[in-house]
């Protein structure tokens, strides 16, 4: 092509290479805009402090809180023994011996008094406030209230009278008894902590640290701190972090030992139940050829029974939950669907004449469908009580205004010669409506219907978390408390599939309704 | 029907159509008959379902319901104008109930903000910016997850099954994991509803690229040029008025997310909604509703004008997607 050739075809498109300035400029315009616009949010929301005042240390802790568990021994030095003790609602049950906790035992002197006095002091630190009892002591900054105020700052170690102290003779003498003078926590690997009195070594990645305990006073390294090691002060707790396989703080008075492992625990059987901790083999082999565990009933119905009230994952509640969830969706759309039919008819102006009806059922239908759902949904939790009516009403109202006006748009927009061809052969005017209009709109209603059954599963999750019952309200309990994030974890798969599953249906159901579309 | 007063008349092939006729109209009055049922049976169970789990029992609660809404009454009218634009109430006692003027955000001296129209600036903020992100996110994505311009099916299935986790994952749990590790307040708002967003537009979106006309793209492909040149002046141009539109309707739908998010924690407009119904501070309630419903109404005139303006009377069905 040469130069004139092209010259020509620019001649002969004037509009398309010498477009206006403005229109050139609008792309650049816009994006400045919203650039602008952006940097505007930055400032209004405080983005930028808001992220990094974040606690994102926890973040992490949480996310692996999903998919994992942790398991919390305390190793609380006694003089010249060491103390292993287990929260008292261990996963691990009432008497853990996991074997990567190993100890030797030997014959040392104690006394009595102080041993019990110490003994006690332990064990207190209950799953309940275990993770975050063991954050709260570190930087200040972190303000673990920020979240609707739920984590309190926990007591870590509950005193708790304990039996012991009753048991041991009140003089204060000493005696020689079998105690555990070394513990070694293996994290997998070749890392592991030893733990004697008044020593500690940690082995990690190749490196060992040492350091020296002076019991409540002091806890001190010999040589430097390794990357993984920190120290906030000379003499302060240290806290080692091996990264997914858990941390441990060493403190002058004990060790807090937090190993995380894989997957959920105690999934099917809690630790109360006589099948906690079988295999499926046994547990089946238990149920179908076992004696009887409890007398009066069947090791079926017992294993069932353990398995819906299993006090982690509380699996009945859930499900119970959730069938609330997917009723309030079902009836809240059935219910709307069935109300707006006929009065879609009345606002639509092809089918009723008067025109003060069809405006005022329009505007009727306007207010419900903008009247927010969240604002039905908490005003009928005030006036039912939270549980799936709320739910129900909220769903119920807004839908209905939204199928209103779906529905009279659909009918406004009907072929007006199948109407008249029934009315042309003398019917009544209701027969005109049945065999003229609804098989030609009842597709397209029904097809609208499982739209919003499907997107309403998901709604009525949402509105469940303000009252209005549900699986909503229960995952919104889960992750108030911040540390069963597991289960929200199992809940979420849950509303995942029951949603995917509605997917399909409503889309197979749509299909064969109004034949299959592009 | 009088059909069967005309039966000797018909030819032997005519009753053959007469038999086979009866035969499916019976069958769809079985199915139809059989769907009552099943709707009804499921329906009545339902009901009974929801009554019996609820905290309150439906016929039990009823007069409360409109004790209630007798509560929600205000002293005088002129209660609600006074609490929506922060005037001093006659009935000011102390509380809460009537402290509006403590609300209002001066910017200069006298000049302030009513505290309401703050919250709901905060409340359209918040989905605006989350619809720009998700916009942003979405129309980079799915170009990848469009079968006509992306040939490797690995990425288009990966892309496709990311973006429909993002768009089915619920909204609250996203909101709750952020209020937990961020504080209380817009931010854990904005990324819930911009995560949800991204996965919704991006499946309308790919949608729309799917049904592009691709002669344009043909012809830029044997002028040689290479993938993002082909895609950005040949696709986009074309796409975009549609891209826009469903953004808006998107614009629609996150005020009212945002504000559910508000109720739960995420700051705006919700979250006094939600603090005034529980403690029954009628006049507050009633002037957040009428400004929550003013603004959703305003913003769906605005957002319905602009796309009739983007694409014409093109009709588009709202809350797809949800």
């Amino acid at each position: 092509m040469t130069e004139i050739e092209a010259n020509a075809i620019a001649a002969r498109h004037a509009d398309v290479f010498h477009r206006p300035l403005m229109e050139r400029l609008r792309g650049v315009i816009i994006i400045t805009a919203i650039a602008l616009y952006m940097v505007f949010a930055w400032w209004f929301f405080a983005i930028g402090q808001v992220i990094s005042n974040g606690n994102w240390d926890i973040a992490g802790s949480y996310l692996a809180d999903w998919v994992s568990y942790e398991i919390r021994p305390d190793i609380e030095y006694d003089g010249d023994a060491l103390d292993v003790s287990f929260p008292r609602f261990s996963p691990l049950g009432s008497d853990p011996r996991p074997e990567w906790l190993t100890t030797e035992t030997a014959m040392v002197e104690r006394r009595v008094a102080a041993s019990a006095a110490a003994g006690n002091a332990t064990g207190g630190a209950t799953s309940g406030a275990g993770f975050l009892g063991s954050l709260d002591a570190e930087p200040a900054k972190k303000e673990d209230g920020g979240f609707l105020g739920a984590m309190a700052p926990s007591s870590t170690t509950t005193e708790s009278p304990g039996t012991e102290a009753e048991a041991a003779p009140q003089a204060p003498a000493t005696t020689r008894e079998e105690a555990v003078v070394s513990a070694d926590i293996s994290f997998g690997g070749d890392t592991h902590i030893r733990v004697q009195p008044g020593f500690v070594t940690v082995t990690h990645r190749g490196e060992t640290l040492e350091l020296d305990i002076e019991e409540r006073v002091s806890v001190n390294a010999r040589g430097p701190l390794p990357e993984w090691a920190s120290q906030r002060a000379p003499g302060a707790k240290v806290i080692v972090r091996f990264g997914f396989a858990g941390r441990a703080e060493i403190e002058d008075d004990e060790v807090k030992v937090r190993r995380r492992f894989i997957g959920w625990e105690n999934f099917f059987f809690d630790t109360r139940s006589p099948y906690w901790d079988m295999s499926a083999g046994e547990v089946l082999g238990t149920i179908f050829f076992g004696d009887r565990i409890e007398a009066d009933r069947s090791n079926l119905s017992l294993a069932w029974n353990n398995f819906v009230n299993n006090a982690d994952w509380q699996h009945g509640d859930v499900w119970l939950k959730l069938l609330q969830t997917i009723v309030m969706a079902f009836a809240g759309t059935v219910l709307a669907s069935m109300l707006a039919f006929p009065l879609a008819f009345a606002a639509a102006r092809n089918i009723m004449p008067n025109r003060v009806v069809n405006q005022v059922l329009k505007r009727f239908f306007d207010f419900l469908r903008s009247v927010d759902m969240l604002i039905w949904a908490l005003f009928f939790t005030r006036a039912f009580g939270p549980g799936p009516l709320a739910g129900i009403s909220a769903i119920f109202f807004t839908d209905t205004g939204t199928f209103g006006k779906l529905y009279s748009e659909a009918l406004e927009n009907i072929d007006d010669k199948q109407r008249e061809g029934v009315r042309s052969v003398g019917a009544a005017p209701a027969s005109v409506q049945r065999y003229g209009v609804v098989p030609q709109v009842l597709p397209v209603f029904l097809s609208q219907a499982l739209y919003f059954w499907e997107s309403n599963t998901r709604s009525a999750t949402i509105i469940g978390a303000v009252g209005a019952g549900g699986i909503g309200l229960k995952l919104w309990e889960a992750m108030r408390t911040n540390q069963d994030w597991e289960n929200v974890a199992y809940m979420v798969i849950l509303i995942l599939l029951v949603v995917f599953v509605f997917d399909n249906i409503s889309n197979l159901l749509r299909q064969r309704l109004i034949g299959r579309q592009p | 029907m009088t059909a069967t007063t005309h039966s000797p008349l018909l030819s032997e092939a005519g009753q053959a159509v007469e038999r086979h006729w009866r035969e499916l109209a019976g069958r769809r009055r079985l199915y139809t008959i059989g769907g009552i049922v099943f709707m009804v049976l499921a329906m009545s169970g339902s009901l009974w379902f929801a009554n019996e789990s609820n905290a309150g029992k439906f016929f039990d609660r009823l007069p409360y319901l409109f004790d209630f809404v007798g509560q929600m009454m205000p002293r005088d009218g002129w209660e609600i104008w006074r609490a929506l634009f922060d005037l001093p109430s006659p009935y000011d006692d102390g509380s809460l109930k009537y402290n509006y003027p403590d609300g209002r955000i001066y910017l200069t001296e006298t000049l302030y903000l009513p505290e309401y129209f703050y919250k709901m600036l905060e409340t359209i903020n918040i989905a605006l910016v989350s619809t720009l992100i998700g916009f942003g996110l979405g129309f980079v994505l799915c170009f990848l997850a469009a079968s006509n311009l992306t040939t490797r099916r690995w990425l288009r299935f990966f892309v496709r099954r990311f973006m429909e986790v993002l768009r089915a994952f619920p909204e609250i749990v996203i909101a709750g994991f952020f209020l937990a590790v961020l504080t209380i307040g817009a931010v854990p708002a904005i990324i819930a509803v911009s995560i949800h967003t991204v996965g919704a537009l991006g499946k309308m979106f790919f949608e729309v690229v799917e049904n592009a006309d691709m002669k344009a793209e043909e012809g830029l492909r044997a002028a040689g040029a290479n993938w993002v040149e082909r895609v950005w002046f040949s696709i986009v141009p074309q796409v975009m008025p549609n891209f826009l539109s469903y953004a808006l309707l998107r614009l629609e739908i996150n005020v009212r997310a945002s504000t559910i998010i508000g109720a739960v924690g995420g700051g705006g407009i919700g979250e006094a909604l939600r603090l005034s119904i529980s403690r029954t501070h009628e006049a507050k309630t009633l002037a957040i509703i009428l400004l929550l419903f003013c603004t959703i109404v305003a913003v769906d005139q605005l957002s319905a004008w602009l796309r009739g303006r983007i694409v014409g009377k093109q009709a588009f069905e709202f809350g797809r997607g949800g």
